[in-house]
């Protein structure tokens, strides 16, 4: 059963450089989150500080009622047991094959035979489709294929809640399609809380129950992904339509100079614009070969009825 | 222009600090059980083995140089029943410790350090901490008594090839007798020399793995950031061993009783 985050008033800076400031948001447990924001915004830190590696100063972050930014290493230690991570570049051992990599976390915190232990892992290589690369090192493979191996790394211990930075990027489009077939299946399978970090809009669209948007050093939205594909926040509308109109810049932030001239260009034209029922991206449902939970019960069903509505 | 953070001396502060804490950490972590045989094992090998063949070549000249110029000073004393005496003291006291220092933290920690900064830019050292891994226990412990267990034996190393060389040198080159260079062997130099010398290799060994581990723990920003976190722990270490020499020699004269 996965857990709630509750993440409090957070912010983190290095040196006098602030990343984000005052993020607060709650990860309901069970449910697929994904955050969005502009490359730099700081979303891997954010990441990293869910599970502890970097120390924010100040805000709390509850993970299934304990404030994980007042533990001490070793305390720590055991609530990472809970997490599976998918860092931006798969973070594999170097000195290792694929096997032992996925094999690393059960042989270092089960009791399990090497038999049991190979079962796992290779059912878990199947399932992202690296059967057949066992042997090799992560120097010798795709940037795609190494990225699929950190998630079945982070996937064979069973974790409460799984994080993936950037599960998508670097993937091609049929990849990124199965990958989010997957991200759903398993939500549906070990009920896990997830968060993601994507730059795919697509994905962002049809996969998550929440959404959440890092931009200008804060949390500039955070709710129901209905609440986010129909916002009319410019910010929001412009990210989540991949646009260059807007107040996201090449560099980061436009200066007004350059939004009021885009301003008479478009001819306002955004401010005018209303939310369309295709804003409304249908969602991405558990295969038909997966039991559905609850849940995904009540979420096929009210996806059913809006297809209803809408034809 | 804005000045860059190194050049705060409250860095450099924080960072001896931090160092320090480091070396409490992997000093506490050392009881903690399971021992990491195969990583130990592993490393010491590669230590020895990145270490082993130019500590050799230093030392023969290092031996050389020494019975070149005791054996030119002893034969215009008048005193070359003394080269032999003279020229194994210095080996012992102050060239193999030196030698040793140079080619661990030259060889040793750079190769640790870049190793493990490597680590730290991929993620790795992120993803072990995830997978609730102490990299401490797993990496630095192993490597810091690797680098000790190997430094001693690089000081054991350099004491008989400076030693070996030195006779070369004084016996077949400058014609000395044999005998007499190797009847006065221990009328200078004592075990204890060889003791303290192993002591101070030790000792140089370990503070060369912590500066090592520590730089590539803390390395950042990239491929860039492992070369110049490489670099730093260089002469970081340097410096430490010269300080830590000095000391450790000090303290030796004013415990151990001195002979001739
Ligand atoms: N350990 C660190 N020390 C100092 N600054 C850091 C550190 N880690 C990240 N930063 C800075 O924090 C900012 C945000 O970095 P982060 O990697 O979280 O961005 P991101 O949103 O994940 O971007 P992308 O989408 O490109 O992955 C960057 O400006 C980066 O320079
Ligand atoms: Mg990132």
């Amino acid at each position: 059963m996965g857990v709630e985050i509750c993440v409090e008033g957070l912010t983190k800076s290095f040196g006098d450089q602030v990343i984000w400031q005052n993020v607060s948001l709650t990860l309901p447990a069970g449910e697929v989150s994904v955050l969005l924001g502009p490359s730099g915004t700081g979303k891997s830190v954010f990441l990293k500080s869910l599970v502890g590696l970097l120390k924010p100063e100040q805000g709390s972050i509850r993970i299934a009622g304990t404030d994980i930014t007042k533990l001490r290493e070793h305390d720590l230690y055991e609530v990472r047991k809970s997490f599976g991570v998918l860092f931006q570049d798969g973070a594999l051992f170097g000195s290792m094959n694929l096997y032992d990599n996925i094999a690393f976390p059960l042989r270092e915190h089960t009791r399990k035979s090497e038999s049991e232990i190979r079962r796992v892992v290779l059912e878990k290589m199947e399932m992202v489709g690296l059967i057949g690369a066992e042997e090799k090192l992560p120097g010798e493979i795709s940037g795609g294929m190494r990225k699929r191996a950190g998630l079945a790394r982070a996937l064979v211990l069973d974790p409460e809640i799984i994080l993936f930075d950037e599960p998508d990027s670097g993937l091609d489009p049929v990849r990124v399609a199965y990958l989010n077939q997957l991200i759903v299946d398993l939500n549906a399978q070990i009920d896990a809380t997830f968060l993601i970090v994507t730059h795919d809009i697509a994905s962002a669209r049809q996969v998550p129950d929440n959404i959440g948007l890092l931009f200008r050093r804060e949390l500039v939205m955070f709710g129901p992904r209905e609440k986010l594909l129909t916002s009319r926040e410019p910010v929001v509308r412009q990210f989540l339509n991949g646009r260059m109109q807007g107040p996201i810049g090449m560099a980061e932030e436009k200066d007004a100079a350059t939004m009021a001239r885009e301003a008479v260009h478009f001819g306002n034209a955004l401010q005018k614009e209303q939310p369309s029922p295709l804003d409304m991206t249908p969602r991405l449902l558990p295969g038909p070969g997966i039991d559905r939970p609850p849940r995904w019960q009540a979420i096929a069903e009210s996806e059913a009825r809006r297809e209803g509505t809408r034809s | 222009m804005k000045h860059t953070k190194l050049m705060k001396p409250v860095n450099g502060l924080r960072h001896s600090g931090d160092l320090f804490a480091m070396s409490l950490d992997v000093l506490r972590t050392i009881p903690r059980r399971p021992f990491q045989v195969r990583e130990f094992v592993q490393q010491a090998w590669f230590v020895a083995s990145v270490t082993i063949l130019p500590t050799a070549l230093v030392s023969i000249p290092f031996g050389a140089v020494i019975a070149l110029q005791i054996g030119g000073l002893t034969r215009q004393l008048g005193a070359q029943s003394f080269s032999g005496a003279a020229s194994v003291l210095a080996v012992l006291r102050e060239a193999s410790p030196i030698v040793t220092a140079l080619l661990i933290a030259g060889a040793g920690g750079t190769a640790i350090c870049a190793d493990l900064g490597a680590r730290k830019i991929r993620d790795e050292i992120d993803a072990m901490q995830v997978l609730g891994i102490d990299p401490i226990h797993r990496l630095v412990v192993p490597r810091v008594l690797a680098s000790m267990v190997v430094a001693v034996l690089l000081n054991g190393l350099v004491s008989v090839v400076g030693v070996a060389g030195g006779y070369f040198f004084n016996v077949v080159l400058q014609n000395g007798t044999p005998g007499a260079y190797l009847a006065s062997f221990t009328t200078l130099a004592q075990l204890s020399d060889l003791w303290a010398a192993e002591v101070k290799a030790l000792v140089f060994g370990a503070i060369a793995a912590l500066v090592a581990s520590y730089k590539g723990l803390t390395a950042k920003g990239g491929p860039k950031g492992v070369g110049d976190a490489v670099n730093q722990s260089v002469v970081i270490t340097f410096m430490l061993l010269f300080v830590t020499n000095f000391v450790l020699t000090a303290v030796y004269f004013q415990i151990v009783p001195q002979r001739g």
